[in-house]
């Protein structure tokens, strides 16, 4: 049986490589000390997809990601470890997405491309950490959600079933398809960058990227198969002005604070559940936790 | 995120040196593949930027995968259950890595499911993956006897054999039995023909790494009543067709997650590779001649974790109040280190690249007649390759043993415990100047080049290379240890003794190496513009001049009536 298996996938900033250089003076994170990567999570669940289009010939895998065009470095990312192509949704009228806007967004992306059978993700990205627009997607499209996902055991006869791995232990759950299905760090990793396919879909493209490149360039990208990456704008995915970007975005960041650690004592506590206690009530009621 | 590609700048470095340009060129005849194949470069520059990024995922899967694998599995290592080698569990997730990523068969052929690597590249991705796991490079490296199968077994076993090796199938060349070690040509185990044709297997291999393989090579007596290597032929051994068991796997100092081998052949069904008769005497001696560049390989990549390991340890280890490293017999240390490093990774790729040039030349010949001017250019790649090979080897290989040995001095008391690195990596050291012929035997190989003038000639070319100013006196240091070397050989010849000749060979040999070390080290330092290669080739040139003239001394007032003192 052959699948259509969408990922979404993110470009995010590299936060878990923070340097000192990571915050500017007015808290905001300067994108450009930290290089632009592949969502960690999402490689977890690349990897998902991969062995779902090894189990099953014939499957294809596609990349959707929202960003700004040079998100389609993460396409060649997926394309060099075994993804079949991708699309980004890029359009300036998406920026300033809060999670509801972006699932919206993707919502009617994935509507566009139609026909699929079922839809990975990871459980959240770095940058955000809110772990929403998998399962917000997932309603939108009327679909079941599967989060927490460490494996898919099975896809067969129009179910799967997958092992989700909870805080105190696992579960597994079978869902009908298609559904959305979110995929955590402890997951096996994603398998590594194929030489062959790395040489083959370095010259993949997305049209502004194309738009760039000599006549010559262009001509090779056309002559040869899987080189030319797709770009959808807001309006072509039939996306409602009001329910995208800032105007679509019901969160609005008040204030952003940088906070600097400047405690220097340091608190010893008898191993008894008093003690603990104690401090627990205190932390809640300095607001540090609560 | 570890990368051991893009943490070390010179790979990139000496991946660019000019002569690349010749050597892609050949090996991509004139870049016909692109029309072919998706994955085939247009051009040279699409080439090295091939080359570049898949390194980079050599170096990612070393950096990330395989290093941090290596010490579960020194300690786990492999076993034998019901005559299969079972390999130590991280050990089976390298190869799946290394599959995956689709990093065996690299210098293959494209038609033939390879990446068309040349010689060069792929030797580099030896010297990373020895690095993070220098028993795991044995089992990634036997990939290189698909080589040895695309030179010489007939187009069929080409079809049959080699894309399974770019799938990722490995392989093992068996020719070590417990008689026949350093002498090959007292093989005994036995291939005998029968009625239809075919060919069996019968006897017994010792020391073969990786010898559950699924694909073999095999040295074996063909001709019945023969003793020497001229009735040795090589054969193909499918582990599929079986016949072949694991009676044993050996319990090793070093390198413990490669298996080492003890093979039962009973009726084991084979095929004749090549011609028969030329087993020994013309495809072992190629096969021995690629695995040799692969041990050189192999010790650079000692040499290089030897000397992070020595170099992190002393950054950080606090004595006397302040960090080791600023101690003279510290630094003085880490300095050599990391010029036996440098100079031994210049002689390396020095090497790679005439193999490649010869390589390229002879595989050009199989399509159509050479021109005069490439047929001289292949005599005289080879011969500098034939020259090189032993070279490298040998003194790559004590090198990486030394700079283990100061590995651990720098680490003091810590460095003899289980707990850091260095322990391992000098057991890992030590087989790399033992197999593939010793040291001693690369000295007999090297040495005719000696006394007939390559490597002579070889100093003289490089004494015509532009040198950086601040290098300037390191070349015109050369030039007077070039005229004691000379002065050796000649004294050496004047005795005319052929034991005097054999009892002085591994100084004339390490003098040549040396030299031409030195050379290759002010050359590609000013070529690359280095600053720490540049530094290195000043440390090397002060060592390399007195160690050439300790030998130079040695041999000039050595009386040959003295050598019945050394006997036993």
């Amino acid at each position: 049986m052959s699948l259509n298996i969408i990922v979404l996938a993110k470009q995010v900033p590299d936060t878990r490589n923070v340097g000192k250089d990571a915050m500017k003076e007015d808290g905001t994170i300067n994108r450009a000390a930290l290089p632009a990567i592949f969502n960690p999570e999402d490689l977890n669940a690349l990897e998902q997809a991969l062995r779902l289009k090894d189990a099953n010939p014939g499957s294809t895998v596609t990349l959707l990601t929202m960003g700004l065009p040079r998100a389609s470095e993460i396409i060649r990312e997926a394309m060099f470890r075994g993804a079949d192509g991708g699309i980004v949704l890029t359009d300036r009228v998406l920026g300033g997405a809060d999670t509801l806007a972006t699932s919206y967004s993707l919502a009617q992306a994935v509507k566009k491309f139609g026909n699929y059978d079922i839809i990975l993700g990871g459980r959240q990205a770095i940058d955000g950490d809110t772990a929403q627009v998998g399962p917000q997607i997932a309603e939108k499209l009327g679909i079941p959600q599967v989060t927490y996902a460490e494996e898919i055991l099975e896809l067969k006869d129009g179910y799967v079933i997958v092992k989700r791995r909870l805080e105190n232990g696992v579960e597994t759950v079978k869902a009908p398809l298609p559904c959305v299905v979110t995929v955590t760090g402890s997951a096996d990793a994603c398998r590594p960058r194929n030489a062959k396919r790395v040489m083959k879909f370095k010259r993949a493209v997305s049209p502004t990227e194309k738009a760039k490149l000599t006549p010559e360039q262009q001509a090779i990208v056309d002559s040869r198969e899987g080189l030319n990456l797709q770009e959808w704008s807001a309006a072509y995915v039939e996306a409602d002005p009001e329910q995208i970007g800032l105007p679509g975005s019901p969160t609005k960041v008040k204030a952003i604070e940088n906070v600097v650690f400047t405690a220097k004592e340091s608190l010893c506590l008898e191993d008894n559940d008093e003690q603990i206690e104690n401090l627990v009530k205190e932390l809640i009621a300095n607001h540090t936790i609560g | 995120m570890a990368n051991f590609y893009t943490d070390n700048p010179d790979l990139k470095q000496h991946l660019s040196h000019p002569l690349m340009k010749k050597i892609v060129e050949l090996k991509e005849r004139g870049y016909a593949d692109a029309e072919k194949y998706d994955d085939a470069p247009l051009d040279f520059e699409d080439a090295m930027d091939n080359y570049d990024k898949v390194l980079e995922i050599v170096g990612d899967l070393c950096g990330e995968i395989i290093a941090a694998n290596a010490e579960d599995v020194d300690h786990q290592g492999p076993r034998v259950e019901n005559g299969r080698v079972i390999y130590a569990d991280k050990t089976k997730e390298n190869l799946e890595a290394c599959r995956k990523a689709g990093l065996m068969g690299m210098s293959m052929p494209r038609r033939l499911g390879g990446l068309n690597f040349p010689i060069t590249p792929y030797i580099m991705a030896a010297d990373i993956v020895s690095r993070a796991d220098t028993g795991f490079e044995n089992l990634w490296g036997l990939q290189d006897c698909a080589e040895t199968i695309y030179e010489f077994a007939d187009e069929d076993q080409k079809q049959r054999y080699i894309p399974r090796v770019c799938e990722g199938e490995t392989m093992s060349m068996d020719l070590t039995e417990p008689d026949a070690g350093s002498d090959l040509q007292s093989v005994m185990l036995k291939a005998t023909q029968k009625e239809d044709g075919s060919w069996v297997l019968n006897g017994v291999k010792r020391f073969i790494t990786n010898g559950d393989s699924d694909i073999h090579l095999v040295l074996a007596r063909s001709e019945d009543g023969t003793k020497d290597g001229r009735g040795l032929s090589m054969f193909i051994y499918d582990k599929r067709n079986g016949g072949v068991t694991v009676r044993r796997i050996e319990n090793k100092m070093g390198i413990k997650g490669s298996p080492t081998c003890e093979l039962v052949y009973k009726n084991a069904p084979c095929e004749l590779c090549g011609s028969r008769r030329m087993g020994l005497i013309k495809y072992v001696m190629a096969l021995m001649n690629g695995a040799r560049l692969g041990i050189a390989a192999q010790s650079v990549g000692v040499s290089e974790i030897a000397y992070r390991e020595a170099l992190g340890y002393a950054k950080e280890r606090m004595q006397f109040g302040k960090a080791i490293i600023e101690f003279p017999a510290v630094y003085e240390m880490l300095a050599v280190m990391k010029a036996k490093l440098d100079a031994s990774r210049c002689l390396l790729y020095e090497t790679s690249r005439y193999v490649d040039l010869y390589k390229a030349y002879e595989d050009i010949e199989k399509e159509r007649k050479l021109t005069p001017e490439e047929k001289a250019e292949l005599k005289l790649y080879r011969k500098y390759a034939d020259a090189c090979t032993p070279l490298a080897k040998g003194l790559s290989s004590e090198y990486c043993n030394q700079n283990a040995y100061d590995c651990i001095q720098i680490h003091g008391g810590s460095g003899f415990m289980k707990d850091y690195a260095c322990e391992r990596v000098y057991r890992d050291a030590r087989i790399t100047s033992i197999y593939e012929g010793t040291t001693q035997l690369q000295v007999v190989a090297a040495i005719r080049h000696v006394t007939t003038g390559t490597y002579a000639a070889l100093m003289e070319e490089y004494a015509k290379m532009e040198v950086s100013e601040k290098l300037a006196p390191v070349k015109e240091m050369l030039a007077g240890l070039v005229e004691k070397y000379q002065a050796a050989i000649a004294k050496v010849n004047e005795v005319n003794d052929p034991a005097f000749t054999d009892f002085m060979a591994r100084r004339l040999v390490e003098m040549a190496g040396f030299i031409i070390m030195s050379y290759l080290l002010i050359t590609d330092a000013t070529r690359y513009n280095s600053e720490s290669m540049t530094k290195s080739a000043i440390v090397y040139g002060n060592m390399v001049r007195a160690e050439v003239e300790k030998h130079a001394e040695f041999i000039a007032n050595f009386c040959p009536c003295q050598l019945d003192v050394y006997k036993a």
